[in-house]
Formats: C-alpha cells, structure tokens, sequence
C-alpha cells in the first residue's frame, strides 16, 4: 500500500466521518419532527404533499399497518417500472428508439430497483429509453432509499418509545426522507457531479468522427463513434446516496461520464457510505445516547478497515502470470500498477479498492471497476462484505435495522453472560424479539447459499457462468450474494439476463428485502410495547470498546463463517492457486 | 388496505413527478447554465464537426499513435454506446492470451523497446472507454511515436507532458495522460 | 433461622448410583420423542441414525468411505448425544433422590373429614386424596396432615421437617400468620381444625416434587429464547452443509479432479458446527440452577422466578430479621430529673423480670453487665415472685410494669407513658423529651421507665444490624441492584438504621399498602422488584413483585401470592436467590459463546480435509497440520462430543459468580469462554489427532 494510497483513504473516511454528526443531528430532526433550517423552504411544499395524497401525517400507525403501506407503496413502485419498461417504445423522451424490455427482464429489473438492489440486468444506455430511466429509475432510487429510512425511524422508535403502539406514519417519514434529506443532498452532489464532467442533457446521443478508424471484430470498418450521453448527474447523485447504485450506463461508475475525474470519485465514495454512516448517529441521537450511534459506527468502520486492507493488499499484488511475460506491475509514481484489468487509470488501485469495499460494505453496488477481474482475495472481500448481511454500512436504513438484528443476538447473548435477561438500551430482548431476530438473521445464507446450489448443479444456471474453474463459482455465489443482500454489483462475466437469473435474482431480491424489514419491524412493534429498565451497574454496557468488539465478533463468526466452505471453494481455492506474490 | 392502497397510489404519482420530473430537471436547469459544456458531454470540435470529448477514449492502432487502455466492448473498441469491461478473471486462460497478445504487438511495434511493458497498456478498462494511460505508458511509447513521426522524443515528451493530468490536490487520483488529446496534439504539430 | 447449613440429615444419593442412574436415563432419553424437544441434539441424533445405516451399508461393501471410518464417526456422533442426555439425567438425578423423600411424605394416609367446622362435629373416613378444595378435616396428635390447608381453629405443634428438613417442631394455629399447613408434615400435640386449599396433586408438596424432579420442568423464557437462536443457527449450519454438496459436485467438475464429499463427513461436519456443546447442556444448566436453589432450601414454584431473580434492580427488605436481628437490646440507660443512672438500672430491671422477650432480657441483661445486679429469678409465665406482681404488656395499657412493696414500677413506649405520667399529674418533663428524641435520633427505640408515677429516664433500646450486612449491600450496589428498607418505625430511627446498614433508600412507617404502592411505582419505572415476606398482608405486595419469596413459616395467603418458598424461613436469602439468578443466567451466556467460537476451529479443521481430493491446495488452511483428512475430520467430531463431557461440571456447579460491574462481568467471560472457546479447540483437536495418529487408530 502507497503512502498516498492511505492518504487517500484518510481523505474519503476523515471527510465522511466529518459529515457524520452534523447530517446525522439533521436527519434525527427529521424523523423527530423538529424544526430544520429547510423548514422554511420545504415545510409548504410537504404539506401540499400530504393534501395530495390524502394522508394525515400526524395518524399514528401500529407495526402491522406501517408494514402494510411499505409493502403496498413498494409493491405498486415494481409494477410501474415495470410498465414502463415494457412501455417505453411508444411512449416519449426515447430519441434512441429503444424498444420494450423482455417481460423477466423487466420485471427482474422492476424488482430490483424497488428493492433498493439495483442490480442490473441490461446495459442501461442500449437498453433504457430516458423517460424509463427519470421516471421508473430515478424515482424508485429515491422512493427505495426512502422506503428504507423510514423503516430505519420507525424501527429506531421502537427502541425510543415506552408503552407506546404506535411506530409513526410511513408516509410521513418516507415524505419528509425524500424531500429534506434526499433531494437536496442529491441537487448539490449532482450539480458538483456536472461541474467534474457528468453529463446533464436531454439531447440525443453524439456522433464523434474517430481520429483514427477502426474495425468491428466481424472486419467492418468504424468511422464514427456514437458517444451515449443522458441525464446523467441526476441519477449518479442519488444512485450513491441512496445506496442504489444502478448506473446510467452499463460500466456504471467506472464510465467517464459517470465518474470523471479523481475529485468526482472521491465525492462518489463519501455519497456511498454518507447516509448510512451517518444515521448511526442519527439512531444515537434519537435513543437519547449518542455513544450508542458511535458505537455501532466503530463497529462498522473496524470490519470496514480489515477488509479495505485486504482488498488494497490483493489488488496491489503482481498477477505472477503476468510477471511471466515481462509486464510491469509495480506501484510507482508514474504508474498506478497492481491489477489494473478492469480498473481505470485516472483512480489507481487504493481508490478502486476503498470504492469496491464501500460499495458492498453498503449495500450500493455501483461500481467504478469490473470485480470479475480481481485478484482472487480482492473478490473475496466484495463478497464477504456482502454476505455480512450488508449491515456495515449496509442500505440506508435497512443497513442499520439489519445490524440491530444482530446487535440483539450480540446483547442476548452478552446479557446472558452479566446474569441478566439481556436488554438494549433498557429493553428486554425476550422470546418474541429473539424470534424475529433469528428470522431476520437466518434467511439470508439459506437463499443465497440455495441459489447458489441450485445454480451451479443445474445447466440453466451454468450456461452462464463465464469464467472457468473455481472462478466460475465464485462468479454465481456472487451473483446470488449481491440479489440475497439487495447490494447489486455483480461478477459480471456471469450473464444474469436470463429467465433462470432474473426469476431466481427476483425472488432472492424480493427476500432479502421484505424478509428482513418486517421481522425486525414487528420487533419494534413489541419493543415499543415495553418498559425502558432505567440503567444501573447491573445493565450491559453496549457502548464500551468491549461491546463493540463483541459485536464485530457476533457479525464475523454469525455472518462470515457461515460462508467458508463456499468462499474456500472460489476466490480462497484461487487464490491458492494462483500462487500470488506481492 | 383501501385507504393505504389509494395513498400509495397518489404517493407513488407525486413522487414520480417530484423525483423523476422535477429533481432532474432542476439539476439539467442549473446544470445547464453553470456547466454547460461538461453537461453536454464535454465534447472537442474540430471544423465544425465533433470528434470526441475528452472523457471518452478512442482506439488507436496505428504505431504513430500513443495507443490507450486496451477496451473489451463489442463490437468495436470503445464503443461509447456499449460501455463495457472485460470480465476476465485474474487465472481466466482467455486473459492471458490476451495479454500475451497486446505484449507481443507492442513488441512488434516497437522492437528495440526491451522495457518491461507498463501494466495499463496490456489490460482492458472497466469501461472500455478510458480516455487515460499512465505517464510511464505514454513514456513506454514516446520513443516509437517520436520515429515513426521523426519527432524528436523530447518534443514528444514535452507533448506528454500537456496532456498530463497530476493528482488533483497533489494526492487523490493518479497522474495521467489524455490519449485522445495527445494524439489530437501530436496531429496537430504536422 | 440460621441457614442451609445444616442439611446433612438430607438423604443424599451415593456418587456412584447417581451415575449408575444418569448413564441409564441417557439411554433412555434417546427416545426420539423426547429429544426432539431439543432441536440441536435431535438433529444430531438423525445424523447419528442416517450415519449407522451408511455403515452399514459400507460393512456389505457399498460404503461411500471405508466402514471404519464411517463407523468411528458413527460411535463418536451416538456419544456426542448420550452426553448431552447423560448432562441432564445427571442433573436431574439430585433432585429425584429429594423428590422420592417427599413423595414417601405424601403416601396416601386416612383423612378425618368433618361435616362442619367443629371439634366435635360428625366427621368420616376418606383417603387423602378424596379431599377437594374448601372441604373441613380435623388432624390430630400423631397423624399424618392429609391435604395443604389453612387453620380454622385449634392449635397445634407440627414436625415438618419431611419438607423442610428442618427438625424442630413449629406452631400452626388459627389466625395469624402461621395458620398455613403443608400436606405430609405430622402433628406432634394437640389439634387442628384445617380447611383444604388445594385439590389432591395440586398441592404444596406435589408441586415442590414437580419442581424438584424437573419433570414439571417448563422451560423458562431466556431458555426459550435461547433454544430460538440455537435452533436458527442449526437451520443456517444445515443450509450450509446442504448446500456443501452441489458446490462440491461443481468444484470436482471445474477441477476435474477428486470426488463430491461423502454424505458421512457433510453429517460430521454438521455435527461439529451446530452449537451441540450449549444445546447438549442447555437443560442441565436449567435443572442444575434449580437444583442450587433446592439445596439452599429455596423452593421455585416457577422456573420462570428464578430468572427473573437475576434482573432483579431493586430488593425490598423488611428491616426485622433481613437487616437487624430479630430483636432489639437495651444498650443504656439515661436518667432523668436527678435521677441515678443505677437507679433507673435496677427499676428497670426488676420491671422486666418477667419479660420473656428478647427486649426484655436485654435489659436485664444489661443492668447486670453494668451494675452487677443480680435479679431473682422468675418463673416463666408466673405472675408473682416475692410478693411482685407484674403487669404484662397488653394492647390497651401498651406498657408492662411491676408492683412490690407498695413501689409501682411501669415502662412503655414513650407517648403510653407520656399519657400516664398525665393521668399522675406529672407533666412529661423537656429533658426526658430531649432524651427520647436523641435515642430516635440514632435509630434507637426509647422506653421510659416511671417510678410511683416519677419519670426515672429511658431505656435506649437498639436494632442491632446483622454482622456483613453491609457489605453485603455494597456487593449489591456493585451489581446495580438497589436495596429499600421496609420499616414500621418512624423516619428519624429508620433514617439511622439505614444508613448503618448501608440501604439506599428506606421506607418509614411502611404499612402492606405502602409496600404494594411502593413496588408498583418502582415497576411503572421498568424495575424488577424482589421481596419477602410472610404475614398475609403482604399477600398483595409478594403477588404484585416480580420475585416473591414467601416464608414457609408464613401464611397460607403469603405463600400462594408468592412464587419462591424459602423454607428456611430466613429473610436474608433472598440475595442468594439473586444471586442464583444470574448464575444461572450466566452459565448459559457462557456456554453459548464456548460454543460458537468453537466453530472457527472446526470449520479449519474440517474444510481442507473435505476437499483434499478436489483441491489438495486447501490444505493451505489445515493450520492445525493435522495428520491426514479422516483423522481431522474424526478429531473434529470427537473433540465436539468429549467437550461436552469435561464442560458438565461446569454446566452443573454454574460459572461462579462474583458481585462486579455488568461491564466487568462482560468482559472477564469474554475472555475465558470467547477467547477460550476460539483457542481451545485447536489444541483439542491437535492433541485429539496426535493421539489418532500415535496409537495408530486412523490410516
């Protein structure tokens, strides 16, 4: 690792962590219903919203009918990307003249953006008229990661409230998510997106005369290059901040035109893990002990910093195959070296690798680098940061009520070992909190590892792996990997557009998503229900060092270890075999 | 359910208009005003006609070009219509011939050139479209342009060094060399 | 009421017939029907079944793997489940050996059952156990009491030590709080008039036997929630290993080398990951809580009460007996109005003469200790000695007194004796009121002491707090848990006493309705209340605490409100049942952490030796260097079930417990069960294989 490697890195994650308390302080006057300097601004335009809609934002809802309108709002949002997309052929703003979409296509794709996933299935520039991409794309970009954050509030209440039945109003939280949080975030990131490069047009795609001409591999000679171009800013900016990452482009952010320069990436990667980061302060803030929020955001940046180490270390090494045929893969000043398939120059390797681990540590999965082509460790990293269940950092919201999920089991657990029933800031976790935990934490290794079972011993599911050997099964267990925790970056050598890959990735989308939000709502149903036990000497303590490195314990041994086998059957296999030297 | 069902309705068709109508106009409007040639795509013109835009590479194969990042879209090299990696796996058979095939072609170009090939130069981008390579490839290839142009290679390397781009700040990023612009500026000199 | 610690008289199994007993029952408990109320160990056993037949099928030579490979696996995956059945019959081996004294208690004897609820009422022959609820006997001098009732008349002295061992004969009489009676204890002397409280197999006893033997066991909710989280990490484990065998089919297909994994090491592998050591134990560490509290004499009639003993935040103990001794001593005596301080020693002494009460033989202790005045002595209960004649302390006069000589000499608490120095025409002079206000003012009990009417001055009369009380609570500060004093006295003396004790707080002039106030406050604030008590005005406030300990010398209403009965009758235990609580609590958080971070190892055991054919490459991750792959994978699977074995005791005698800061507590486990129990095992499992390997036992 370079000296200016993790300079780089203490660049992106000093500025983030910078950004962590005042957004965070923000966002807890969001859902708490206070007053915010935007107030002036914005407070007319959300109550014309809630008069649109015909919704009473002060209605309290219990769990049941908050899960029923996430549910029927989410469910509504796959239906209309899902017309679109099979639409768009007659409908406007399509100077392309694309046609409609194959309907598992579509759907998969409908599935995925509504499910905050973004994994995508097609090339978004031959693929997605304009109008499919602003009004199906960007809007579920928005509505998705403020799907989450709702949850993430009314989950959090759970926690705050005290013999209360009531979480909030969905509506209200996912009004006031998009409009004081999302929208102006994503306006100011956008407009400094297009400043560094980032297209912004509604204007047909460009032809350039090449300077020299070229030839198609079928010998056919190419004058021109049509260069695509879009609204592009609009959906890069909230495509990171609400950890969706579904580009405009098929390269997504590695395309110049997704993310130009450096200055871009770095304001990219602080986009990805910015909400997420800070609503951990934002749940301190809202449980009353901010040490709360603090604690579980060590938790996340320690796991965060072991794998970022990793994964610059293996992307850093010398491919010993190349180092045969005389190929120069030192770091140096004038030369980014390391593996640099799939990697573009103007980032090098520590900015590609911090990109990749932020990327699936939240559950993002834009990517500014093909991760088919990493090193075998750099891979592994990406996939474990996943299979985690994408709580370090994770999705906005659903990120940190996913890591309750497991910062109950640490508590119970733990609590057990002081002599006490165990309790979470003051309420006691007790069987019905550890079912719903236990639900929400068992589903994902038996989809993903399902899935991936059911891929790689039937021909539908190995038709499409691309690569050979043990690489090829590292690609399908990270195809599933990224659908089973909604993240979306893929090995993408792995052709997904198939009826097999889009019903399957669906459903796997489908159950990572729903699955883990209403287990862990109904538990902050019941938390609300109960009395806060005031603390004493006798309560575990979950803010100390002690407790978050039992946390990071409980993630690593529940979360990673189940995936060993699988993971020693891929990258760890190839690894070996590689035989890699640094 | 009723109720919910309508909310949702509304609120789905009120967020649409907000999130996918208003937001990306406002950034187009604004953007469009401030930023107007980076919107459009950062285009270069040469007579009236547009032939490229600096943050989109093209291909290069003739040995007095500087040739870029080797790109992986189909059909043709950096199609910008069709961005697109490669996908190859670091132990995939596929990939190393590949690589074994840029190195011998840049040899065969070049084969005096004993130095160790810069990395950049023999691995495909992520996007297939990347406008850059590093300053130790664009040097790897100073002396082959230089005579096949009959340049001098330190006329050359003063035009490298135009095109580069140092870290932004000093530290973030990689100093890099815009091919396309390199080239234009090469052409532009005879 | 001294403590548990003279239960010799118990009848204690010998070792080695427990043993005996606990080796069989482990057989016995592989009755499928019974192990699958325990998913861990059911799973295994069905890996131990399916296993069998593999070996078998491999002894007629269609075998997967060599049969003695298969075979040893076998062998060692049926004793990884007699284990864990072994823990719990062990466990519940004490308390069958209690239960079978008591069930020789509850043998059918005859019941008198009367027609009405007199002495000589018509009255009739039944079996005990024809006895319903609200029926009337009548037991008397020698016989068994047939059914648990409530005294309606009589009195009576009662051996009850068949329940609680203790020898000593106790009173039951009518009223009061000792009007309650317990099934199989025997009348002594007199009668008793007793209507029933129970229906036959409900009662008392019947329940104490439930309890004892586990067999009424209930799972209790931290355990139920427990078993949740284990059977989610078995579901998770057998979603792995299931899905272990596509991936291995593809990876012998991308490699072009080796075979798929044999369904034998799947099933070990399995075995090892599913947290067997905590789910083999898990029942164990709940009979073997219970059981500690049995031997200290404490009887749950809930499981779910000695849980909730451990996240106890505040204990309400009433100040006589838990914090003071039973009884107070005269510690001075202060004259007033030039009175001498021997004068007031003698008069009161010669007025207490025949007081039996602790009080009153303090003073006259005192006065000889101080003056060397030796009284005569007085016959109990006679009312003359030398020509005195005394005055018993009564309700109405409230003060107790002697007459001799023509000299009347009275003491009682000062407002009585206030009120009868009036009636004499002698105002109650200033310095005696300063006096008794000082004696309050130190948490003393003034008495004042009068001469024909003349205040002689006061007897300061003191709680003496109980010796290591104190630190006693200061342990219990430690462990956050905050202890109230209950006291009748007034604030300024229960002021005092509090802060000599060490409470943080206290309640003066407490009444049942300030208790019942008092603990629905605390638990409006989300704490757990713990209290004892005895008399049926507590009823309410044992019924409304979360932890209830109801003494069994108490009243038939205290001990139904209540779900713990300490039949040692001894306030002060309700710390250890705390105590218990969390050890119990803690045991299990031990185990389960043990038990998880022992995967780490097995997974670096197992997974190289799984894929050796496939991809020898992995052996890379045998950090262990572990002889071959079927001596890993069958170190593995033996060190899984022998771990079983060497953590009972620990799983029986609980992870002791000291009073330290929950943070402390936390981080002192971690260390020794997480730390421990991700370290253990490799050295296991190496010395497991080296032994394999020196006696030749694996090829």
């Amino acid at each position: 690792m370079t000296t200016l490697g993790i300079a780089q890195i203490a660049i992106c994650l000093g500025g983030l962590l910078l950004l962590v308390k005042p957004l965070g302080a923000f966002m807890a006057a969001v859902y708490e219903d206070r007053r915010t300097w935007l107030d002036p601004i914005l407070r007319p335009s959300e109550h014309l919203i809630y008069r649109l809609c015909g919704v009473s934002p002060t209605e309290e809802m219990n769990w049941q009918t908050y899960a029923v309108a996430m549910l029927v709002f989410n469910f509504l949002g796959i239906g209309a990307v899902y017309l679109l997309q099979r639409g768009q052929g007659f409908l406007p703003l399509n100077p392309a003249e694309l046609g409609a979409v194959a309907p598992d296509g579509a759907y998969n794709t409908a599935v995925s953006f509504a499910t905050n996933t973004n994994w995508q299935n097609y090339g978004g520039e031959t693929t997605l008229s304009y109008l499919t991409q602003l009004l199906a794309l960007t809007t579920q970009n928005f509505v998705s990661a403020a799907t989450g954050m709702a949850m993430f509030a009314a989950i959090t209440r759970g926690l705050v409230r005290r013999n209360a039945q009531t979480l909030g109003n969905f509506w209200r939280d996912l009004t006031r998510s998009t409009l004081y949080i999302l929208l102006p975030l994503s306006l100011v990131l956008a407009v400094t997106l297009v400043s560094q490069g980032v297209t912004q047009t509604f204007a047909p795609n460009v032809m350039a005369r090449l300077v020299q001409a070229t030839q198609t591999t079928s010998g056919e000679l190419v004058t021109h290059q049509t260069i695509a171009v879009g609204p592009v800013a609009s959906q890069v900016a909230i495509k990171q901040l609400g950890t969706n990452g579904g580009g405009f482009f098929n390269a997504n952010s590695a395309h110049p035109f997704e993310n130009p320069t450096p200055l871009s990436n770095l304001l990219e990667t602080v986009a990805i893990l910015l909400i997420p980061a800070a609503l951990c302060y934002t749940f301190g803030k809202m449980v009353g002990d901010t040490r709360q929020g603090w604690a579980i955001l060590a938790a996340m940046l320690i796991i965060f910093s072991v794998f970022l180490g990793i994964a610059v270390w293996a992307e850093s090494a010398v491919n010993p195959i190349f180092a045969q045929l005389d190929i120069d893969q030192t770091l140096t000043d004038a030369h980014p070296g390391g593996n640099l398939e799939g990697k573009e120059v103007r980032f090098g390797i520590a900015n590609t690798a911090l990109w990749t681990v932020a990327t699936t540590a939240a559950s993002n999965g834009s990517v500014n680098s093909m991760l088919d082509s990493y090193m075998p460790l750099g891979g592994l990293v990406a996939l474990v940061m996943m299979q985690l269940g994408e709580v370090v950092f994770g999705g906005v919201g659903s990120g940190l009520y996913g890591m309750f999920a497991f910062v109950i089991v640490a508590v119970f657990i733990a609590g057990q070992m002081v002599g006490r029933t165990p309790e979470y800031l003051g309420k006691k976790i007790q069987v019905y909190e550890m079912q719903m935990a236990a639900l929400a934490i068992l589903i994902m290794p038996l989809v993903v590892l399902g899935l991936t079972a059911l891929a790689v011993v039937t021909d539908a599911g190995t038709a499409s792996i691309f690569n050979p050997g043990a690489h090829g099964f590292s690609e399908t267990l990270y195809a599933f990997s990224s659908l089973g925790n909604n993240n979306g970056s893929a090995f993408a050598g792995l052709n997904a557009n198939t009826p097999f890959y889009n019903l399957a990735g669906a459903l796997a989308m489908l159950i990572a998503r729903y699955w883990l939000a209403i287990p862990m709502l109904a538990m902050a149903g019941s938390l609300a229900r109960k009395k806060k036990t005031p603390e004493s000497a006798g309560t575990l303590p979950t803010h100390t060092p002690l407790f978050i490195g039992w946390l990071v314990a409980i993630i690593l041994i529940v979360g990673a270890l189940n995936f060993l086998p699988a993971l020693a059957l891929g990258p760890i296999i190839e690894h070996l075999l590689l035989g890699v030297g640094v | 359910m009723v109720a919910q069902l309508n909310s949702a309705l509304r609120m789905l068709g009120v967020m649409t208009l907000i999130a996918g109508g208003l937001y990306p106009l406002a950034v187009t409007g604004i953007a469009q005003i401030t930023f107007a040639a980076q919107a459009h795509g950062s285009l270069i013109t040469a007579e009236g006609q547009i032939i490229g835009s600096t943050l989109i590479g093209q291909p290069f194969a003739a040995p007095k070009y500087f040739w870029g990042r080797p790109s992986a879209t189909a059909p043709f090299p950096y199609n910008a219509n069709a961005s697109a990696g490669s996908n190859l796996g670091p132990t995939n058979p596929a990939l190393i011939a590949q690589v074994q095939a840029r190195a011998q072609a840049l040899r065969a170009a070049d084969p005096d050139n004993r130095a160790p090939i810069p990395v950049d130069l023999v691995t495909s981008s992520a996007s297939g479209l990347d406008p850059h390579i590093s300053v130790a490839a664009a040097d790897y290839q100073a002396a082959r342009v230089a005579r096949e142009r009959r340049l001098s290679v330190a006329h050359v390397h003063a035009l490298i060094d135009q095109s580069t781009t140092s870290r932004t700040f000093g530290v973030l990023g990689e100093p890099r060399v815009n091919v396309l612009l390199l080239n234009l500026a090469l052409d532009a000199t005879q | 009421m001294d403590t548990y610690t003279n239960k010799s008289e118990k009848p204690k199994p010998a070792r080695s017939a427990l043993y005996r007993r606990a080796v069989l029952d482990a057989f016995r408990k592989l009755n499928p029907v019974s192990l699958s109320k325990n998913p861990v160990m059911f799973i295994v056993e069905i890996g131990s079944a399916v296993t069998t037949g593999l070996t078998l099928q491999a002894l007629v030579g269609q075998g997967e793997a060599p049969a003695g490979f298969i075979g040893a696996i076998t062998v060692w995956l049926w004793f990884t489940v007699l284990f864990a059945n072994f823990s719990e019959a062990l466990a519940e081996g004490r308390g069958k050996a209690q239960a079978e004294t008591l069930r020789r208690a509850r043998r059918d004897t005859p019941a008198r059952k009367l027609k009405h609820p007199q002495r000589d009422a018509p009255s009739e022959q039944v079996p005990s156990t024809a006895l319903r609820r609200d029926d009337v006997y009548l037991a008397q001098a020698g016989e068994i009491v047939p059914a648990d009732g409530e005294v309606i008349a009589g009195i009576a002295s009662v051996d009850e030590s068949a329940v609680t061992g203790e020898s000593a004969p106790v009173i039951r009489e009518a009223g009061g709080d000792r009007s309650a009676v317990t099934g199989g204890t025997r009348i002594l002397s007199d009668w008793l008039i007793v209507r029933v409280t129970a229906h036959p197999g409900e009662g008392f006893l019947d329940r104490m036997i439930g309890m004892v033997e586990g067999a009424q066991r209930q799972k209790t909710p931290n355990e139920i929630a427990l078993q949740i989280l284990l059977a989610a990490f078995t579901i998770i484990f057998l979603g792995v290993c299931l899905t272990l065998l596509p991936f291995s089919i593809y990876s012998v297909r991308a490699a072009g080398a080796g075979k798929p994994l044999t369904l034998t090491v799947l099933i070990a592998l399995l075995v090892c990951l599913i947290p067997t050591t905590i789910g083999g134990l898990v029942s164990a560490i709940g009979i073997a809580g219970m059981d500690r509290l049995i031997r200290r004499n404490v009887i749950a009639l809930s499981g779910r009460a000695v849980e909730a003993a451990g996240d106890v935040d505040v204990l309400l103990l009433d100040k006589t007996g838990t914090i003071t001794l039973g009884n107070r001593q005269a510690v001075a005596f202060i004259p007033v109005n030039g009175s001498s301080e021997a004068l007031l020693a003698q008069a009161a002494q010669v007025s207490s003469l025949a007081d039996e009460t602790p009080e009153g033989r303090s003073i006259v202790a005192l006065a000889k200790e101080k003056y060397d005045l030796r009284a005569p002595s007085v016959s109990a209960g006679g009312n003359t000695y030398d020509g005195m004649t005394f005055f018993p302390f009564t309700a109405q006069t409230r003060m107790s007194g002697v007459n001799f000589n023509g000299t009347e000499i009275r003491k009682g608490a000062p407002d009585a004796m206030f009120d009868y120095l009036r009636q004499h025409g002698q105002p109650p002079p200033a310095a005696l009121q300063t006096i008794i206000e000082e004696i309050a003012k130190h948490g003393g009990t003034p008495l004042v002491v009068t001469r024909n009417g003349e205040p002689l001055g006061a007897i300061h009369l003191k709680d003496i707090v109980k010796g290591g009380i104190r630190e006693r609570f200061a342990q219990l500060r430690k462990m956050g848990i905050k202890t109230v004093m209950l006291t009748g006295d007034n604030p300024l003396t229960a002021m005092a006493i509090a802060a000599e004790a060490g409470v943080d707080d206290f309640v003066a002039q407490a009444t049942p309705e300030t208790k019942l106030q008092l603990i629905r406050e605390y638990q409006a604030g989300g704490r757990l209340i713990a209290m004892t008590g005895d008399g049926t005005n507590d009823a309410p406030a044992l019924a409304q605490a979360d932890v209830a300990v109801a003494m069994n010398t108490g009243t038939q209403p205290a001990r139904e409100a209540a779900n713990m009965i300490d039949l040692d009758s001894n306030p002060t235990k309700l710390i250890d049942i705390v105590e218990i609580g969390k050890q119990l609590l803690m045991t299990r958080g031990a185990l389960t952490t043990f038990s998880l971070a022992n995967d780490v190892a097995k997974y670096f055991a197992i997974i190289p030796a799984a894929f050796a054919s496939t991809y020898p490459a992995l052996q890379a991750l045998n950090f262990m260097a572990l002889a071959t792959p079927t001596s890993a994978v069958l170190s593995a699977v033996i060190f899984n079930a022998l771990i079983i074995v060497v953590l009972i005791p620990l799983a029986l005698r609980g992870v002791p417990y000291r009073a330290v800061s929950a943070a402390q507590l936390l981080r002192d486990n971690l260390l020794l069960y997480g730390v421990g129990g991700v370290i253990a095992p490799f050295i296991g499992i190496k010395l497991i294989d080296l032994t394999l390997v020196f006696f030749r036992l694996v090829p």
